[in-house]
């Protein structure tokens, strides 16, 4: 029997009166690596705070390294040996990496007064600890996030800790950077320290965790060793059902006139001459490294480069956006990377976001038509299945899933024949994933919706694409027929052009 | 080299330098060691309100309400000296200090209470205390026929240096400046301002008593005000209820040229130092160059947003964005 570092017993918590954990038994050995599972809103957020000392339970209870802990604080926590790093990483980004390092240590000894000799030493015993190399006296802020999540780890390293929790760490890391990240959590467990991981990817849980716990609607559903799981079943855990991993097909004519016609276009230096066509109701992937330029072809059919070359055709007229208002008139919509910076009024109503691009069109002289705009609101608010009870809610309380629908939704109020996603369910959990998934293919089926696709999600993209196109250094390399491909062979084929 | 360069303090002393050089070149009379000094005490009652504004800049704050109460401090010291015929230094600057440091908590308490900007606060702290003190205590300039010799005697003190007289009041304000230093550098507390200037949530997860740090804050920048005021007072033989209007923009504009950012978590003592001196010397040759004192405020109004536009530009790019 292993020795049990965290334990939870019958936990409750309660917000304003909703269950946010249901007496939940939860147990963390010492020294493994724990995944934590579930779609946002299950408890893991709850279950992380109770451990941390954030929340106190309402019922049941908490035991640290064999103790109750009925008045946990954050403070009594840390001294326990847990330390949290948050999604955000709570560094200070306007000072330097030694003293953000340091910062921990002397609070935690109760000093009055700062050594810089003990700052750098401490800073300095923290990187080593972690086997890494990061410049002491360089300032957080000019780090990249990997090296920042490193510097977050290498701080919660310094107390004597037994368990490390990381929310959601691999949410702004590439590929090259979680396989490292990975390589430190293994060496982290090896001096003894258990590991929680939260996520929401499976894949990540699969490969790096040995135990599994699957929360969904603050109940515990499933845990076990990770052997006794896959990708479906902690899906089907997580959702409470099958997920659909049918594939798109198109069955339109090859032969008609292209909805969409690219000849020679270039973005000078970034974009080399490219042609390619989508039909009408076709959902064609477009994949590629970070860099790849696929953002730069998206933009640039969008109206956004205005010094872009060669030919644009919608059914086979000439249109060459060189403005985002060209672009939407000439029937191209596009739903940026990051839809919260880029895409959304975040403090301001589902209706008003809905109708922010089609605002010449509510409008009668100079005043705009309300009656018409909550007309339009609620017919898009259903069509798109947003979770709502109004539509003057602020955006900014709606969930990540429905948030990319309320986008998605405003562009299809401006009737476009073309649509182009970019990152469509990025940091959407895998219920929410499936519905949008399910309306896209819905679109391109019953609308006629050309979409194009551009996604680091390989499964995404062979699952909902009838072609992907593959894009290395500005230029299309390949067209893959979706039916022909399956996720491994178009990870290696990527993986060949490193 | 490079990472010299980078320090803005080094930034700043070498463009003081050079505008001394170009000063020098246009009136060569700037380089006479009377005027040096008596650019030096200019830079006294700025200096000293600076380094609070400094320290509540760091926190990410900002302070507009220091020149009303520094006037408070001044006036309610004088006249009570005044009314009692009290003579004395030091504890009148207690007094003076100790009134400034009570209105810097009021502002500390609404800002953390109500969680309210500290531009909004100020600007209202302000605008009651000089409206309370002109009403209910008085607007009459205590001149100095009815000075306290204490103080006048006090703000005279010199000392010769090369056959000029150079104050030693800049002493006074050299040693709070070593003072709010190691204060900043050297103590948790201090490192808690510039923590809660970078991240104000990171800095009470990591453990910092962020309510305490705010507090600190504005109490000494209040401090520091009335210090500065009675001080003022003291070097210019009178007591004016209706002093330091407009002062805000000068101290602000002194510490945002020295390099502190407007938007918390960074600045130096050393580079207010400078700030100060290069703000205070701009502004004599001005006089010296005999441009109008209306044409100063368009100096000054455009130091702010140039040197504001510098930091902000410096910060972005450390911010690599």
């Amino acid at each position: 029997m292993p020795d049990a570092f965290i334990e939870l017993r019958q936990a409750t918590k309660r917000f304003a009166g909703v269950l946010a954990l249901d007496k939940i038994d939860f147990t963390l050995n010492a020294g493994e690596i724990h995944c934590l599972a579930g779609e946002n809103g299950s408890g893991k957020s709850t279950l992380i705070k109770l451990i941390a000392g954030v929340y106190r339970a309402d019922g049941g209870e908490v035991r640290i390294g064999g103790r109750a802990r009925p008045h946990l604080t954050p403070k009594e926590a840390i001294a326990a040996g847990v330390q949290v790093i948050y999604q955000d990483f709570s560094l200070f980004p306007n000072l330097k990496v030694a003293e953000n390092l340091a910062l921990n240590t002397l609070l935690h000894e109760n000093r009055k007064t700062v050594a810089w000799s003990r700052v750098r030493e401490l800073g300095r015993q923290a990187l080593a600890r972690l086997g890494i190399d990061i410049d002491l006296d360089a300032e957080v802020g000019s780090l990249s996030t990997a090296q920042r999540q490193l510097v977050a780890i290498a701080r919660a390293l310094m107390a004597d800790v037994r368990l490390i929790i990381m929310d959601e760490p691999t949410t702004a890391l590439t590929g090259r950077e979680v396989d490292a990240l990975f390589k430190i959590v293994r060496d982290i467990q090896a001096k003894g320290i258990a590991v929680l991981f939260v996520s929401h990817k499976m894949r990540e849980m699969l490969e790096i965790s040995e135990r599994i716990t699957v929360f969904r609607n603050g109940r515990k559903v499933a845990e076990g060793p990770t052997a006794e799981f896959d990708e479906a079943s902690i899906t089907r855990h997580m959702t409470g059902r099958d997920i659909d991993q049918s594939a798109f097909e198109w069955t339109g004519d090859t032969m008609a006139m292209p909805r969409l016609e690219v000849e020679g276009l270039a973005v000078p230096g970034i974009v080399e001459p490219t042609s390619f066509a989508i039909q009408a109701g076709e959902i064609v992937g477009l994949a590629g490294l970070l860099g790849a330029g696929r953002t730069e072809l998206a933009t640039a059919l969008f109206g956004m480069r205005p010094d872009h070359e060669g030919e644009i055709r919608i059914d086979g007229v000439k249109v060459n956006p060189r403005s985002v208002e060209e672009a939407i008139e000439a029937g191209i919509a596009y739903v940026p990377e990051d839809r919260l910076t880029e895409g959304l009024f975040l403090t301001q109503s589902i209706e008003r976001n809905f109708c922010a691009s089609i605002l010449d069109r509510l409008t009668r002289g100079l005043l705009l038509q309300s009656g018409q705009i909550r007309e339009a609101s609620l017919k898009t608010v259903d069509e798109m299945q947003v979770a709502t009870p109004d539509v003057v809610r602020p955006v900014i309380q709606l969930s990540g899933g429905n948030a990319q629908r309320v986008l998605i939704g405003r562009w299809l109020l401006t009737g476009p024949k073309i649509l182009i996603l970019n990152g469509p369910t990025v940091g959407v959990d895998v219920g929410s994933k499936e519905l949008i998934h399910k309306q896209l293919r819905a679109l391109a089926r019953e609308r006629g919706l050309s979409i194009l696709m551009i996604s680091d999600d390989l499964p995404e993209l062979v699952h909902n694409s009838n072609r992907i196109l593959l894009m290395h250094k500005g230029a299309i390399v390949e067209t893959l027929a979706s039916a022909s491909v399956n996720e491994d062979q178009l990870a290696a084929k990527l993986k060949a052009l490193r | 080299m490079k990472r010299l360069l980078a320090r803005s303090e080094v930034v700043i002393a070498l463009i003081l330098i050079l505008a001394m050089i170009i000063i020098g070149l246009i009136n060569p009379a700037f380089w006479n060691l009377e005027n040096l000094f008596s650019l030096l005490r200019q830079n006294v009652v700025i200096g000293i309100m600076a380094l609070g504004v400094l320290t509540v800049m760091i926190s990410g704050g900002i302070d507009v309400s220091f020149p009303a109460f520094a006037v408070a401090a001044m006036y309610l010291t004088v006249r009570a000296m005044v009314g009692l015929g009290y003579e004395g230094v030091i504890l009148p600057f207690i007094a003076a200090t100790l009134i400034g440091l009570l209105l810097g908590l009021m502002n500390a308490f609404f800002i953390r209470t109500f969680k309210m900007i500290p531009l909004i606060v100020t600007l209202g702290t302000a605008s009651i205390v000089r409206g309370l003190l002109n009403g209910v205590v008085g607007t009459s300039i205590v001149n100095i026929d009815r000075m306290p010799q204490s103080l006048i005697a006090f703000g005279r003190t010199v000392i010769n240096l090369g056959g000029a007289s150079l104050t030693v009041m800049l002493f006074i304000y050299l040693a709070l400046a070593i003072l709010v230093h190691l204060f900043l550098t050297r103590t948790m507390l201090g490192r808690s301002i510039y923590a809660y200037g970078g991240d104000p949530e990171s800095a009470s997860r990591v453990g910092f008593d962020t309510r305490k740090t705010i507090f600190v804050v504005y109490a000494l920048a209040g401090a520091l005000a009335g210090f500065a005021g009675l001080l003022h007072s003291s070097m210019s033989w009178l007591a004016n209820p209706r002093d330091f209007i407009g002062l805000e923009l000068d101290v602000i504009a002194a510490v945002v040229l020295g390099g502190a950012s407007i938007f918390g978590g960074r600045g130096s003592v050393i580079g207010t130092l400078l700030g100060v001196f290069m703000l205070v010397m701009v502004k004599n040759s001005l006089i010296i160059l005999g441009i109008e004192t209306t044409w100063q405020l368009v100096a000054v109004g455009l130091i702010i947003i140039v040197a504001t536009a510098l930091t902000a530009l410096r910060d972005r790019k450390k911010l690599g964005a």
